[in-house]
């Protein structure tokens, strides 16, 4: 699975917000959005990669964008891991039905039956501004791919 | 050589660079989510830098992860010679917390993404540069 490329419209899709609200590709529009896939909350790996992601958090916003954590856990296992973690990055779940987000942003890793890492960027026009996908689920991307991503917008 | 001062790997990367008389330049990369005491420490490191001291506190910092609460650090700053009052008001002082943050900030931007990371030769590493020929 590729992950989607830049200069694509996002297709519908629908996530669980924390609260248990509906984070659409309406949500998309007007505001620059970054989408953090990652595989599993309290997973080695996704732990560092929000903690990195976290500390970046005032020149993300500072850039006018907003960032996401996005997993196929439940929101309730996400927000426990957001607790854990400190982390101020909030949390959108492809619980149910299981990875059918993901699958529209390319982003799920069909031999673990999870989300895979990846980043993708949304411009205020909803469309892809840029993406990536990492070599292997394990890799961790550096947030200086998400300040390259930034200047894509 | 990006680094936090609650990081074990760190600890034993400072030793080797010390033991190989590595001319080093330490640049903190303090993720305060990562460690409750990651940004104090770091902070508490330039404080004792401000008396020139530094290196000595770096020292003591990685040569006893143990213990690193502020009563530990004011015993570390007498073994050291640090005016301990000074000390507490320099490590509280907006200007430190400020270079702390920048100095992270650009340890993200090169594309660290775990502690110690090693910039050479305009390269990041993770791993440890062997020294030439070695």
């Amino acid at each position: 699975m590729t992950v989607i490329p830049a200069g694509s419209e996002v297709p519908p899709f629908t996530l669980k917000r924390e609260d248990g609200s509906e984070f659409t590709e309406a949500d998309l529009q007007g505001t620059t959005t970054v989408l953090v896939f990652y595989p599993f909350a309290f997973s080695p790996v996704c732990t560092d990669q929000l903690q990195i992601y976290n500390e970046a958090l005032p020149e993300i916003t500072a850039s006018d964008a907003v960032i996401y954590g996005v997993s196929t856990d439940p929101s309730f296992s996400q927000s426990a891991f957001r607790e854990k973690l400190g982390v101020e990055i909030p949390q959108l779940s492809d619980f149910e039905p299981k990875g059918e987000a993901c699958r529209v942003f390319g982003a799920f890793f069909e031999p673990g039956g999870m989300s895979n890492r990846a980043l993708v960027i949304v411009g205020p026009d909803g469309r892809v501004a840029w993406s990536y996908l990492a070599d292997t689920p394990g890799d961790l991307p550096g947030v200086n791919l998400i300040f390259d991503g930034l200047q894509a917008v | 050589m990006y680094a936090d001062f609650t990081c074990p790997q760190c600890a034993l990367a400072a030793l080797e660079l010390r033991e190989a008389q590595a001319q080093t330049v330490f640049r903190h990369m303090a993720i305060a989510s990562r460690h409750r005491r990651a940004v104090p420490l770091a902070q508490a490191a330039e404080a004792a830098g401000a008396q020139g001291r530094f290196w000595e506190f770096h020292d003591s910092l990685y040569e006893d992860q143990g213990r690193l609460d502020d009563p530990h650090l004011w015993e570390r700053c007498r073994a050291l010679g640090i005016d301990v009052e000074r000390f507490e008001a320099d490590r509280r002082a907006p200007q430190v917390a400020e270079k702390v943050r920048e100095q992270t900030a650009a340890a993200l931007r090169a594309g660290a993404t775990g502690t110690p990371s090693f910039l050479v030769g305009g390269s990041l590493t993770a791993e440890l540069p062997s020294a030439p020929g070695g």
